[in-house]
């Protein structure tokens, strides 16, 4: 009898205390769904906003839109080949300049640099990146640009731009602002982001793995090729891929450097026109209308690129995986 | 390239034509001192590591054994503040030179760590990668090496059908196993064995033991374990190591069976440690 009114006490207090844990647990998974939905919400909202705002202007020149150079606000025809091949190149060359940089950066910093020097090196690189992109944009039009048509393209037209095919690309008036003067400072840019992330991939490394390659009698540039570089690829490529999205929207620096020319020219030196800095440049005087609707489908374009680029490294990195045999 | 890689090998079979008519030693170390910063490591270490036989290293945790062993090829030297004193003879020559050639030493002088650490590439890469780094081979030529070092570390069979797959996709064992026959296809002198079968089950460490046996018919070998049944079962010499200190040298069954030091005697009967 006692036994049972005791068991039956604790029983009510067990059910009280189960009920607020669950309403707790209820609230909780509300509140959290809410925050991820949230993500959802404001991406869904910029896409459909982007596209709206954009129709028109998709209406009026169709998918050509994208693969014409015309861009007159006279005669208010738009197209924007010029932007996006502006961006396309201006990243590229910030890639191809970047990535061996950083990779020799981050190298050095996790094999071969002394301890001592560790520390501050590291840090300095990613005061690099602490640097605001004004000042990246300042710095590359009066001091960079200047020495650039002074000193680096001259020297670049008489070897390089000598060469057949490829010639053509180191052509033309040394001006110093241009395509090849916004890769650069845009490489300056994304230079520490590559470079941090693949430093922290490199710290990773069991280092018995690299003594075991150190043991059959490599060297620190054949275990780097060998063995680092494979063992990080995911990692490396992911850096890779932080700095070309950064480099890709980046506005204000290129802005400054590029020359905002709307026109498409094959040599490096001469000015031409991003995405971004297109956008910063018209939108302030840009009239609603076709114009507006325009600058709006060039934004789209940005935003397709860098999700098209994204999922190519993801697909890319898939097929390294399968190659290697680590998922079959 | 192709010239850098002609000279190492040259150089390579020179010291193999050597080693014949040389003692029956292959190492001689003589006053081995070693130094992590400010802490004194091993303490003038004396004693001879004989050819084409098994020398255990055997002692408690942090007794030097595994110092000792990575002094034996100089892996050390991949990390600042390690310092070594003394002399290691290996073919006359003073590996604790600094002048001597790290890589090529490495080469000839193979090591297994105690967790297995297959390459991130496929398992006919993994033994080839090593070949490749001294020896230009033609693919039928590759084709051999690898079928040869593959069975002699006892894998062949076991991984003939799968040598595109990735070394990581194998059992511990078997990676331990791939990870032998990566170093003895460098054709070394000498075999380091740091703790081989302290991270696998019985049966792996079985065949592990059983390939010692094998090996040490073509190569010295030196292996630190803390198994004191395995030192005993697969070691010619044991040298019995506390706090740096070279306890007690000698032939594996007097060891076991008539310890001249009282510590040695504690250690072994597993009153102590």
């Amino acid at each position: 009898m006692i036994a049972s009114s005791s068991s039956q006490k604790s029983s009510i207090r067990n059910d009280k205390t189960s009920k607020v844990q669950r309403i707790q647990d209820g609230a909780f998974l509300v509140v959290s769904q809410l925050s991820a939905l949230v993500v959802l919400i404001v991406l869904l909202g910029i896409i459909i906003s982007l596209i709206i705002n954009a129709l028109p202007a998709l209406k009026e020149f169709g998918v050509g839109f994208f693969f014409s150079a015309d861009w007159d606000v006279n005669k208010q025809k738009f197209g924007g080949l010029i932007s996006i091949y502006g961006t396309l190149v201006s990243s590229f060359i910030a890639l191809i300049i970047a990535t061996p940089l950083s990779f020799g950066i981050a190298l050095f910093l996790t094999e071969i640099c002394p301890i001592r020097l560790r520390r501050p090196l590291g840090i300095a690189v990613e005061l690099l990146a602490a640097v605001p992109s004004i000042i990246y944009g300042m710095f590359g039009l009066f001091v960079f640009a200047p020495f650039f048509a002074e000193h680096i393209e001259p020297a670049l037209s008489s070897t390089l731009g000598k060469l057949p095919y490829i010639g053509v690309l180191f052509s033309g008036a040394p001006n110093g602002i241009g395509m090849l003067c916004a890769g650069l400072i845009l490489a300056l840019m994304i230079l520490p982001f590559i470079a941090a992330v693949m430093r922290d991939v490199f710290d990773i490394v069991p280092p018995v793995l690299k003594e075991s390659a150190y043991g059959l009698g490599c060297t620190t540039w054949e275990v780097a090729r060998h063995i680092i570089l494979p063992y990080t690829k995911a990692g490396v490529v992911g850096g890779i891929m932080l700095g070309l999205g950064r480099a890709l929207g980046e506005t204000m620096a290129v802005t400054f450097v590029i020359g905002n020319a709307q026109r498409i020219l094959p040599s490096l030196f001469a000015p031409g026109s991003s995405i971004a800095s297109t956008l910063a440049n018209q939108f302030g005087e840009a009239e609603p209308g076709l114009h507006f609707s325009s600058l709006f489908a060039l934004g789209l374009a940005l935003f397709v690129i860098t999700v098209t680029i994204l999922s190519l490294a993801k697909l890319m990195l898939k097929q390294m995986e399968k190659k290697q045999g680590t998922k079959s | 390239m192709a010239i850098k890689l002609d000279i190492k090998t040259d150089e390579k079979s020179n010291f193999t034509a050597s080693r014949l008519n040389s003692s029956t030693n292959a190492l001689e170390i003589r006053d081995l001192n070693f130094y992590y910063g400010g802490y004194h490591a091993l303490k003038n270490i004396s004693f001879d590591i004989a050819h084409r036989q098994v020398t255990a290293f055997i002692g408690p945790s942090g007794c030097g054994k595994s110092t000792l062993l990575r002094t034996l090829n100089r892996m050390y030297d991949l990390y600042p503040n390690q310092v070594a004193t003394g002399e290691i003879n290996f073919h006359g020559e003073n590996i604790l030179n600094p002048k001597q050639d790290l890589n090529l030493l490495r080469s000839r002088i193979g090591m297994v760590f105690q967790k297995p650490t297959p390459f991130p590439m496929s398992i006919y890469e993994n033994i080839a990668f090593g070949v490749r780094l001294y020896e230009k081979l033609s693919k039928a030529e590759m084709d051999d090496r690898v079928e040869w070092a593959l069975s002699k570390a006892a894998i062949w069979t076991e991984v003939k059908d799968k040598l595109n797959q990735s070394g990581l996709s194998l059992s511990g064992g078997q990676q331990q196993r791939l990870c032998i026959a990566r170093v003895i296809a460098n054709k070394p002198d000498i075999l380091l064995l740091d703790e081989p079968t302290s991270a696998l089950d019985p049966i792996s460490t079985g065949k592990i033991e059983e390939l010692i046996h094998h090996l040490k018919e073509e190569y010295t070998i030196a292996i630190v374990t803390h198994n004191m049944q395995q030192a005993a079962r697969c070691s010619d010499f044991t040298a019995y190591m506390y706090l740096g200190e070279l306890i007690e040298f000698g032939i594996t069954d007097e060891i076991f069976i008539k310890p001249q030091r009282k510590e040695t005697e504690d250690y072994i009967t597993g009153r102590f440690g």
